[in-house]
């Protein structure tokens, strides 16, 4: 009885995360285009589906996303080889951003523009080979991204130096990019973190952060993600001069 | 119904096929550098396979619901027969496209509401900081924060002003409100930046500036169509900043212990 009450009070919760987007698309469907919503049926299913999907989500997060995280973050700090936590730290933001579906949706857009401007030759294959750069390009910048936000939280350097710097980098590589590479870059940032990645790599960097002495969790353990936000703008502006 | 059924399938396969690498990199150093069990295993790998599951369905979900109305809206919306009205053929100015900003507006608040990574950052800032930051103030916080970017980004591509003025302006903005804001929240905010932009968001807004860059005069989709992802990125950290500010200040001024 007590977990029906638990289940319902998810499924709940879902709906209401969802209920501002069905507002708005309603709204503008029937008051602004004053036109009548299609497919009812489906759309109920859909939405059946959305709130279904996101409360197993929710579930899911908490036992395993956020403990194996965590899990990983006090072995490795017991283990005390920063090699091997940084090589992981690596993988990790490699891993993820290489199969990410937007960033390789990113890719492809961005090697028809890069065509388009001339600075590519406009064939199948020298299309595939720049937007395959690209996204190896993208990978290693999380990849670098994650290793130098886990460095800096055993350290315990403050995020808004780093950060500075992120800023000062991006601005100085606006001036010498192509001027075509400039909004898929500025766009490749937001679209690397993938709702996989975010719970695993926040649950590392917090759990890194509480397990390290002298370090709070609060204010050390996040700053990953704006890490890995910021290195692919700098990254991909690079790729667009050197290609 | 049963098409429905059968992409579910596809979109699940396809879920497990993305999450195969980082599955592949966690339990590959957890045997062979680490060394160690798994404590909880079963509960772990159970949890796994629900964000599985649960993302399979999310995202079959919004494409047979609320992706296809909002994508054709984000096209309606930006035609011009429908921003001219009953004058078809004048000159359109900035301030004709006011129901494109409204549901630019619109749209970026709701979805960042549903964002599932945005949630799972909501919670863990939750526990960590002990209840003093409170999952829906985060939330509604960034949501403004991108509501405010995405119609500011429309604006920009209406416009046609280069993309660099303005996010060199926020880069500045929010480097001066680092400074007066409260220490604790200043990783999160930057974090709130990139979380923001995911499953929900990127499709749609990106529908919108497509739309939006192929029908404005003047504009070329390829290179103005970019960007608004941008401005999603980079006013979320702003209002989380000033959020932290306000409640700081709040406190402040009723003179109640410190929270968030």
């Amino acid at each position: 009885m007590k977990s029906l009450k638990a289940i319902w009070t998810a499924v709940f919760d879902s709906l209401r995360d969802l209920l501002p987007i069905i507002v708005v698309i309603g709204f503008f469907q029937l008051a602004v285009l004053q036109q009548p919503i299609p497919n009812f049926g489906e759309i109920a299913i859909g939405i059946l589906f959305v709130v279904i999907g996101l409360t197993l989500f929710v579930q899911g997060l908490n036992m395993g996303l956020f403990p194996i995280g965590e899990t990983m973050a006090y072995a490795f700090a017991s283990k005390g080889s920063i090699f091997w936590l940084l090589c992981f730290a690596f993988a990790l933001g490699f891993g993820t951003t290489i199969a990410e579906p937007a960033l390789i949706a990113v890719a492809n857009e961005a090697a028809i523009v890069a065509a388009e401007g001339n600075m590519i030759e406009n064939s199948e294959e020298s299309l595939a080979d720049y937007a395959q750069g690209l996204r190896i390009t993208v990978a290693i910048s999380v990849g670098i991204a994650i290793v130098l936000g886990v460095f800096r939280i055993i350290k315990g350097w403050p995020i808004q130096y780093l950060i500075v710097v992120g800023y000062f980098g991006v601005v100085v590589m606006t001036f010498f990019a192509p001027r075509e590479i400039i909004g898929i870059a500025y766009d490749s940032g937001g679209v690397t973190t993938s709702t996989i990645t975010v719970p695993l790599v926040t649950a590392l960097g917090v759990g890194l952060a509480s397990s390290i002495k002298g370090r709070n969790p609060m204010v050390d353990g996040f700053g990953l993600i704006a890490f890995a936000s910021l290195t692919p703008m700098i990254f991909v502006m690079a790729y667009g001069m050197v290609v | 119904m049963l098409h429905i059924l059968s992409d579910l399938f596809f979109v699940i396969l396809a879920t497990i096929w993305d999450v195969l690498p980082i599955a592949l990199i966690i339990f590959g150093f957890q045997l062979f550098i680490l060394r160690k069990p798994i404590p909880n295993l079963k509960k772990i790998v159970t949890g796994f396979f629900l964000v599985l599951l649960g993302l399979g369905f999310f995202l079959e979900g919004l494409e047979a619901a609320l992706f296809p109305l909002g994508r054709l809206m984000a096209r309606q919306l930006t035609d011009p027969a429908f921003i001219a009205g009953d004058e078809l053929g004048r000159a359109l100015e900035w301030w004709d496209y006011q129901w494109v900003y409204l549901f630019a507006f619109a749209i970026g608040f709701s979805t960042t509401i549903a964002e599932p990574s945005l949630l799972a950052v909501a919670i863990k800032a939750n526990q960590v900081s002990a209840g003093s930051i409170g999952i829906w103030g985060l939330r509604i916080a960034v949501a403004i924060g991108v509501a405010i970017g995405i119609a500011l980004g429309v604006y920009r591509i209406v416009t046609g002003t280069p993309l660099y003025w303005y996010i060199i302006s926020g880069y500045v903005f929010v480097l001066i409100q680092t400074l007066f804001a409260p220490k604790m929240i200043i990783a999160l905010a930057y974090d709130s930046g990139g979380v923001t932009t995911s499953t929900v968001t990127v499709p749609l807004v990106a529908a919108l500036g497509l739309g939006l860059a192929s029908t404005v005069p003047g504009r070329n989709p390829l290179l103005d169509g970019f960007g608004l992802i941008a401005f999603a990125s980079l006013f979320p950290i702003m209002s989380v900043l000033a959020y932290a500010q306000l409640s700081e200040w709040m406190a402040r001024r009723s003179n109640k212990p410190e929270s968030l």
